[in-house]
């Protein structure tokens, strides 16, 4: 009989047992993560590793913060019992965690405002960002126009298209919007862009990502900022409910919502949580952006993680009518999560989020972010399984106002 | 030793610099990648850098990107790239390296990847995104097949960072000369020429020196100060004739690097 050699035997407990002490110092979740991007990039991840650190130690920085998450953003966001909407259904009762009412209408300022902070903090006087439905350009724009500084923002031409009123807004801002005609012309595409930007502008730039995905430190980092998320509604439940929730549903494009509210209660094993990809138009390749579902481990934008791609290692197209969604990769903790099994990922297809925007709006009177409608599809059907004494929390993660024009046009009607 | 190794032994020897263009495969098809290949070894390059085109290469500029996007538009595959460059191998007497993402290299399996490089005739390859601290495995089964591995040193790169790098290349160190991605560049750095020389002092590894390279008088002033000159994009953007007339890119090409061998003294 031999003995497991020690790493193997760790190796065997991360299989099965997913822990909140990740990443590893090279920014491994297991497996995933790590840092694949040019060497002239090295050195800007280091000192933002670093500046990263000390601001994490520093009580100032987390009272100004703190500050902007309550009197700017509105924080903490209100926990609602969907009471009308959980009688229709008849199963458990659902709650919404409101991040739509966030100012900006979305999750993405509880980033945002912290990365403009270490911006200043690293003296650095320029931010870039990219954007797929246009909350993270707007949240970005939002950021650097409260604090004085330039932005531009990187946003897939196909997206400008369909989300207009964001571009707007973020125009209206100050903010610089450069539409990106390359490849898919969407998200991918923007992140690629903005990569490039940087690797010329890294010494007096920012770049501000939107989501936990990139080289390291960023997944680690995005999740951080936006586990206020979590740490609230635990709160909020504990108060409301006087216990945890017993299933929480978040959508995942690149997955910053969903590993927000996850996060902090990754050790709550009594919480089923549920992450919803998209399904877009069915599960045959280039109809979806399902890499958790239907990818494979590689590759992409500057970490390993599931990413969709062929059998060469090039990144598959993929679709979404949800830009937030339209993304072929995801953050590295969600493949952790996903292979540890802590994490259950679904996906849902179009037809069946817009059925879920439809059904919000009119039983409770929310108008709902197409990424967001994917997990409220999913949590509608789980809710029905369950019993009216059980809980079921859905991570609102936005509005739907920047959808009404793109929901008209894929319904044929006028706008 | 690999045939880099010998080249550079040789080049030393004789007093010459490297000078390696680099050229995207399958831009518009591997016939003409073949031609163009024949064409550089005729001119007398040193080496030459054969991009395996990649859908999302986040360090290349408009021209190399426009490339990439060509051949893969007309579905080309790794194999497919492998087995032309197999073909003409034996009528070149340059040694070539591939330029490829580690996203390739992960997919292909790593160890794979380099044994069907090396059957297609490569000495060695670039490996633009990946740092030197996730190169340990690659470089290790890239030590035991001599095969090299030739890591990049940027303007960004702290010199005792670019020290560690350097112990850990092979073949060549690559000299990344501005901030920035792939593609022509009117002005060099000022500091470029004292960054090699310094590094150059304390290796033994020869320093190549490439991006933004693509006139004579660029490679006139770096010729002295390093031990080759990578030219990339000033010869791609020439290749996008290809799809019109063959005849008149090779021989675009043909003009431009006789104008930079002579510039390098070749």
């Amino acid at each position: 009989m031999s003995l497991a050699h020690p790493q193997e035997a760790s190796k065997n407990l991360t299989e099965t047992t997913a822990t909140k002490q990740v990443p590893d110092r090279n920014g491994r979740f297991g497996d995933f993560g790590g840092r694949y991007v040019p060497e002239t990039l090295t050195r800007a991840l280091d000192e933002l590793v670093v500046e990263y650190d000390r601001a994490i130690k520093d009580p100032d920085f987390h009272a100004e913060l703190n500050e902007l998450l309550h009197r700017f953003v509105g924080r903490p966001s209100p926990l609602y019992h969907a009471k009308r909407l959980s009688k229709q259904l008849g199963g458990a009762q659902i709650w919404l965690k409101r991040e739509d009412l966030n100012h900006t209408g979305a999750h993405k300022i509880n980033n945002t405002l912290g990365q403009a902070l270490l911006t200043l903090r690293m003296k650095k006087t320029r931010v870039i960002a990219e954007t797929g439905a246009g909350q993270h350009g707007v949240a970005s724009a939002t950021a650097c126009a409260h604090f004085g500084l330039p932005c531009v923002v990187y946003m897939g031409s196909e997206d400008v298209r369909r989300q207009k009123p964001n571009v707007f807004s973020m125009r209206l801002m100050g903010a610089e919007v450069r539409p990106v005609e390359s490849g898919s012309r969407t998200l991918r595409d923007a992140v690629n862009e903005a990569m490039r930007d940087w690797m010329s502008s890294v010494e007096n730039t920012h770049y501000i990502i939107g989501s936990v995905i990139g080289p390291h430190p960023f997944p680690m980092m995005v999740r951080d900022f936006q586990s206020v998320i979590g740490r609230e509604c635990r709160e909020q439940c504990l108060s409301a409910i006087g216990r945890l929730p017993d299933t929480i549903v978040a959508c995942v494009g690149g997955g910053s919502n969903a590993a927000g509210m996850f996060y902090p209660f990754v050790d709550d094993h009594s919480v089923r949580l549920i992450g919803v990809e998209a399904g877009g138009r069915s599960s045959a390749a280039g109809d979806h952006a399902s890499p958790l579902s239907y990818g494979s481990p590689g590759v992409l934008h500057g970490s390993y993680s599931y990413v969709m791609q062929d059998e060469d290692g090039q990144t598959s197209d993929v679709h979404s009518m949800s830009a937030g969604l339209d993304y072929p990769g995801v953050g590295p903790e969600h493949s952790y999560w996903k292979d540890s099994k802590r994490v259950e990922y679904t996906s849902c297809r179009d037809d069946e989020a817009l059925g879920a925007f439809d059904f919000l709006a009119r039983n409770e009177g929310i108008l709902t972010a197409l990424e967001t409608c994917h997990a409220v599809a999913k949590a509608t059907e789980t809710a029905k399984t369950m019993s009216p004494d059980q809980h079921l929390v859905i991570c609102l993660s936005g509005r739907g106002d920047k959808d009404a024009a793109e929901l008209a046009r894929l319904r044929g009607q006028a706008w | 030793m690999t045939s880099i190794d010998d080249l550079f032994v040789r080049l030393k020897a004789e007093g010459k610099k490297a000078f390696m263009p680099f050229i995207t495969a399958a831009d518009p098809n591997l016939a003409f990648t073949r031609k163009v290949l024949h064409k550089l070894d005729q001119l007398g390059c040193s080496m030459a850098e054969v991009g395996i085109p990649y859908s999302d290469p986040i360090a290349d500029g408009p021209v190399i990107q426009a490339s990439y996007t060509r051949a893969l538009g007309n579905k080309v595959k790794l194999h497919d790239i492998f087995d032309q460059i197999a073909l003409e191998k034996p009528n070149l007497s340059m040694p070539m390296v591939s330029m490829v993402s580690y996203a390739i290299i992960h997919r292909q399996g790593p160890e794979r990847f380099v044994e069907d490089a090396m059957t297609a005739g490569f000495s060695g390859a670039i490996v633009p995104d990946l740092l030197v601290e996730e190169s340990s495995s690659l470089a290790k089964i890239c030590a035991a097949k001599k095969f090299n591995l030739i890591q990049l040193v940027t303007p960004t790169t702290p010199r005792e960072r670019a020290l560690k790098i350097a112990e850990q290349s092979s073949g060549f160190l690559y000299f990344v000369s501005v901030t920035g991605i792939t593609g022509e560049r009117t002005e060099l750095p000022p500091d470029l020429v004292e960054r090699v020389s310094w590094l150059r002092e304390r290796t033994p590894l020869p320093i190549c020196i490439g991006f933004g390279i693509s006139k004579p008088e660029h490679v006139k002033l770096l010729a002295p100060v390093s031990d080759g000159l990578i030219v990339g994009s000033a010869i791609v953007r020439l290749m996008e004739q290809a799809a019109v007339s063959e005849q008149s890119a090779l021989l675009a090409i043909e003009q431009l690097v006789t104008a930079l061998l002579q510039a390098a003294g070749n």
